[in-house]
């Protein structure tokens, strides 16, 4: 690890004022990826302006059909709440599944969103849901958030403060882990929500991505029956040793008909 | 009796320091006045060093020293084995400098080390030395480091990467047997390369005391005194009496801890070119690309039958990888560990097996839990269920057919070795009974039922243990003897203190040795001390490694206690006015036979000490004696293991869900170790089944070189494992013992992926190799049936 600057601030204006200063500092979230990323001398930052101390920025509450969960709100407390239980239990799933123990107890939504793995699992339910991405300056729509690798739409310095999830009809996820690793090789997000069904894919390709034909089918007939035989090409899936982009292919088919399964 | 005799599940003394935080690891040592080293590695397999200036570095904060190859020039680090080619001409055998002479051979080659007041700045330091690498071609793949125009890992040595082409067994018998076969099975298989990952990170400190020139080496070790020997004649070139090396509490090593690894060498020469100690601990991102790897195996192997199913002739060419260095055991892995147990259980008359041992630009392969028992056990009980596919002879008949009868031992194999002992048939029954074997159809549909292949496989297996005796393993290459010594001194008050030369790395021989003491002394445990892993305390001593610990090492121990009984009955004779003849010695008592009149053991350890009333014409006083036991004959453990498995044929996902284990251990010292021994290696054998594997990529970059990438077994990977016995007795040593390390890793992934290929016989699928991952499973499934492969 090199050498860097360390600061707490405690509001996310002098947070955002820290970052504009400072090209080089970066946000310490949950720190589950940069921290192994500063140990492998892989990053030197300047600083890291930590979010810990933000007021606000960690909770979880209900505003009629929304379920709002603050960026820096543990994966271990989204499992656990009470109120995601009632209102969205798909999430508090997936939050339960997310790396092990210890990682869900230090690792944050904002922090994942964010990084944007393609293989890590909160996208595929920010993009699955269509939820609203709240920064410090505006609001960012699920599907303008995420535009590619490790990338999204945020601009230098800007800072999550919340994500709004829309209740959704019914949704599921289900994940194939890797079993090293236990970031998903696939997940499939899967919701009938306000606005339509929609089927988020993460692990298989470069970044979360949206499976339109199997959204068409599911909206003609949401059942396990209507995607089964559906295929996504594998053409732009990744492949590495762990899986083929072909067996991602057809592990995208397989999870979503389980996930449908499980709530149709 | 105590609670605390031969056979009792006694708790293990040595977990209140483990489970506490309180063990003393290496790492947990810090010398005065210690510096830290950092190793600078290769990032290339194979490439040339045409430059390396550390002049920028040497002037970084709180650098001390920094040296490289051209400062340490020492002796080579030595191969312990040296096997000879069929031509009789010895192994290729280049040298191994602890830091590379102009060339590195593979990532994590160590290039330079750097000594600094804290780690951070040795690590800053480092990234100031300037290495010109000019890159060479490389290769991973030991079959194809064979092929003509590979790119050769030592030119002047190996110009085509051969160590040596060994072979043993009768080759035109074997041939002659084949031609009589009404079947021949044939099977290719790999047996898959694998990261140790022993919980504890290597380890290594070097002191020197300048005022009285003594070297002190503290380090991760399974066996100190074969490190001073090798490091001190061989590396540095310090006699045993100026050089202690410690191995204090070790945490794991599963064989990867037996080696002499170059870190050692580096801080000891270096803390005295400093007058200062070095502390050296490995990353964990260093032990993947330095800890020596095990199995890589790529085998053909053959099995020919008459038309009753009996096996007449087997024959096998294995291709071995030793990686880049020949490891300290690395050449007996693949021959005298692994072709010498090719008739396993079975009465095979005919055998012939040859194996090319490779270099590549790798990590050196070693021993690792099992070393070449689990390739045989692998190859051939994979063999006999492809025989038993091929005959249509049911696999659990055509292995009885061919077990060796219980009344044939002592059995002497075709391939050297001579068995003493072993039920097989008795395993098996007993297994078939407590896996419920007849139960599986009605498990198998009811798995159907929900959508799942389920399979059940078995191994019924054979293995070598406590490796001996020194003079026949010296012919078969070994330079170095494999006795164990222990050394017993009773204090005067009658506590005891056990020296043993073999170690621990989490086995639990601070409790079973001490119960093995207990029942032969008749003394409380808690009067027991166990001491190992210091060459200044204990005599000598050959370490811990290929389940001999027990089986060698305490029978050292025995015969010391024999020795020490044997004092004190002579004493005792003395004090009670009898012929030593008359005296027995039982339950801590000397007792004149026949008679109430006896002395306790405390009594007599103390007129050994106080000798006013002693024969002291013809005994010297104290009480401590050393025996050095030289076993007459391995010992074989055996037994079978039944798996099943559950496969999702829409994922390819294989679950483990039942393992019924029945070994022969011989006799159980402590059931509760030699269950947590069993289990631990049955849950390394699934983990060699279905997810561990190393993966190099063609150009032997480590592609495995994180937990990220490299599937260890977790808890939700392994059912509840049932393990039993079913015991004879070793019959050449004094316990009657016959070792448990290694048999879980042995008879398990056999069994699991027999289990796996029944599970998809429906698809025809004849075999798969380990792991059988997930997609794996899954391709073969498409493969049987491509019409399905959109589903």
């Amino acid at each position: 690890m090199y050498a860097f600057d360390y600061t707490r601030p405690t509001s996310v204006a002098d947070a955002v004022a820290t970052l504009a200063s400072d090209s080089d500092a970066t946000v310490l979230a949950g720190g589950m990826t940069l921290i192994p990323t500063l140990k492998q001398r892989l990053a030197q930052p300047s600083q890291l302006v930590d979010l810990g101390a933000l007021p606000g920025l960690a909770g979880i509450r209900r505003e009629g059909d929304t379920l709002i969960i603050g960026a820096m709100t543990r994966h271990a407390d989204v499992a656990r709440s009470e109120i995601v239980a009632a209102a969205l239990p798909a999430l508090a799933a997936l939050a339960d599944g997310i790396g092990d123990a210890q990682v869900r107890h230090r690792g944050t939504i904002g922090g994942s969103i964010v990084n944007h793995d393609p293989a890590a699992d909160y996208p595929s339910a920010v993009l699955g849901l269509g939820a609203t991405v709240v920064t410090d300056r505006r609001q960012i729509a699920a599907d303008d958030f995420f535009t590619g690798l490790f990338a999204t739409a945020l601009e230098e310095g800007e800072i999550v403060t919340e994500v709004r999830f829309p209740l959704p009809k019914r949704a599921a996820y289900v994940k194939f882990p890797n079993p090293a690793s236990r970031y998903a090789v696939v997940g499939v997000f899967v919701a009938e929500t306000g606005s339509g069904v929609r089927v988020a894919v993460t692990g298989a390709g470069p970044g979360v991505f949206r499976a339109g034909n199997f959204e068409a089918a599911l909206t003609a007939s949401f059942t396990p029956k209507a995607v089964e035989g559906l295929v996504w090409s594998a053409d732009d899936l990744n492949s590495d040793m762990h899986a083929s982009a072909g067996y991602r292919a057809h592990l995208i088919g397989v999870l979503a008909k389980r996930a449908v399964a499980t709530i149709a | 009796m105590s609670v605390t005799s031969i056979g009792t599940s006694v708790k293990r003394r040595e977990d209140k320091r483990f489970l506490t935080g309180k063990g003393n690891y290496t790492d947990d040592m810090n010398r005065p006045n210690q510096t830290h080293a950092y190793i600078l590695r290769s990032p290339h397999a194979y490439a040339k060093i045409a430059a390396l200036d550390v002049s920028a570095a040497k002037a970084a904060p709180g650098v001390v020293a920094i040296f490289t190859g051209d400062d340490m020039k020492v002796g080579s680090i030595p191969c312990g084995w040296q096997v000879h080619s069929k031509d009789g001409s010895p192994m290729k055998e280049p040298p191994h400098p602890p830091l590379a002479q102009g060339f590195v051979r593979h990532v994590g080659d160590q290039v330079a080390v750097i000594i600094a007041e804290t780690y951070s700045e040795a690590k800053d330091a480092a990234e100031l030395i300037e290495i010109d690498y000019h890159p060479l071609p490389a290769i991973a793949d030991a079959k194809k480091a064979l092929e003509p125009g590979a790119p050769p890992v030592w030119p002047d040595v190996a110009p085509d990467n051969l160590c040596f082409d060994w072979h043993i067994g009768d080759k035109a018998a074997t041939d002659a047997a084949f031609e009589k076969a009404k079947w021949v099975a044939k099977l290719d298989l790999i047996n898959n390369r694998l990261i140790p990952n022993a919980m504890e990170p290597r380890a290594a400190i070097g002191d020197y005391d300048v005022s009285n020139d003594l070297h002190t080496l503290y380090t991760t070790s399974q066996n100190p005194h074969v490190i001073r020997l090798l490091m001190g004649a061989f590396v540095l070139g310090i006699p045993e009496s100026r050089l202690r090396v410690v191995a204090p509490d070790v945490g794991g090593g599963f064989g990867s801890k037996i080696f002499h690894y170059a870190e050692e060498a580096i801080v000891t020469w270096a803390a005295k070119q400093i007058e200062r100690p070095v502390k050296w601990t490995a990353e964990r991102s260093e032990s993947f690309m330095t800890d020596a790897h095990g199995r890589d195996h790529h085998s053909h192997a053959e099995l020919a039958m008459d038309d009753q199913g009996r096996f007449l002739g087997l024959r096998v060419a294995t291709i071995a990888n030793m990686g880049a260095y020949l490891s300290t055991f690395a050449p007996a892995v693949p021959t005298y560990l692994s072709g010498t147990l090719l008739a396993g259980v079975y009465t095979t008359p005919a055998i012939y097996g040859e194996v090319k041992a490779v270099f590549t630009h790798t990590v050196p392969v070693d021993a690792y839990r099992g070393a070449g028992r689990p390739e045989t056990t692998f190859l051939l009980e994979r063999l006999v269920d492809v025989a038993a596919e091929v005959s249509g002879i049911d696999r659990v008949e055509l292995r009885r057919r061919n077990f060796i009868p219980p009344d044939a031992y002592p059995y002497q194999t075709p391939v050297a070795l001579q068995y003493d002992s072993g039920d097989h048939a008795g395993c098996l029954d007993r297994a078939l009974e407590k896996s419920d074997w007849a139960g599986f159809p009605a498990r198998k549909a009811e798995s159907a039922a929900r959508g799942k292949l389920r399979g059940i496989g078995l191994s019924t297996y054979l293995e070598a243990c406590g490796i001996a005796p020194s003079a026949v393993v010296g012919s078969l290459g070994a330079r170095a003897a494999l006795y164990e010594v222990g050394s017993v001194r009773v204090h005067p008050t009658g506590s005891v203190t056990v020296f043993t030369g073999t170690h621990s790395h989490g086995q639990g021989h601070e409790t079973t040795f001490a119960q093995v003491v207990s029942d032969q002394l008749g003394i409380p445990i808690e009067s027991i001390e166990i001491v190992h892993g210091d060459t200044d305390k204990v005599p000598f001593g050959m370490g811990t490694y290929g389940s001999r610990s027990l089986a060698v090492g305490g029978s050292a121990i025995v015969k010391a206690v024999d020795k020490i009984v044997a004092k004190g009955k002579r004493i005792a004779a003395h004090l009670l006015e009898a012929a030593e003849a008359d005296i027995v010695f039982a339950d801590g008592k000397f007792t004149v036979a026949g008679t109430d009149r006896s002395k306790a053991f405390g009594e007599i350890a103390l007129a050994a000490y106080v000798p006013h009333n002693y024969p002291i014409e013809t005994e010297e006083p104290g009480l401590e004696e050393t025996a050095f036991y030289d076993p007459k004959n391995f010992t074989f453990p055996g037994g079978s293991h039944i798996c099943e498995v559950e496969i999702d044929p829409d994922t390819g996902v294989t679950q483990v869900v039942r393992f019924t284990a029945v070994d022969d251990v011989g006799r159980v010292i402590n059931p509760m170790i030699v269950e947590g021994q069993v289990q631990g290696g049955i849950v390394q054998g699934i983990g060699q089944a279905l997810l561990e594997n190393c993966v190099y990529s063609e150009d032997a970059q480590l592609l495995t070189g994180s937990f990220m990438d490299y599937c260890m077994p977790r808890a939700d990977d392994v059912p509840f494992i049932t393990v039993d016995h079913h015991t004879t007795l070793c019959t050449h040593n004094p316990l009657g013992v016959k070792g448990c390390g290694e048999v879980g890793a042995i008879g398990c992934p056999p069994a699991v992926i027999n289990a796996v290929v029944d599970a998809l016989k429906p698809y025809g699928v004849s075999h798969i190799d380990m792991p059988a991952t997930p997609e794996k499973v899954w391709q073969a499934i498409q493969a049987a049936r491509p019409a399905a492969a959109a589903e």
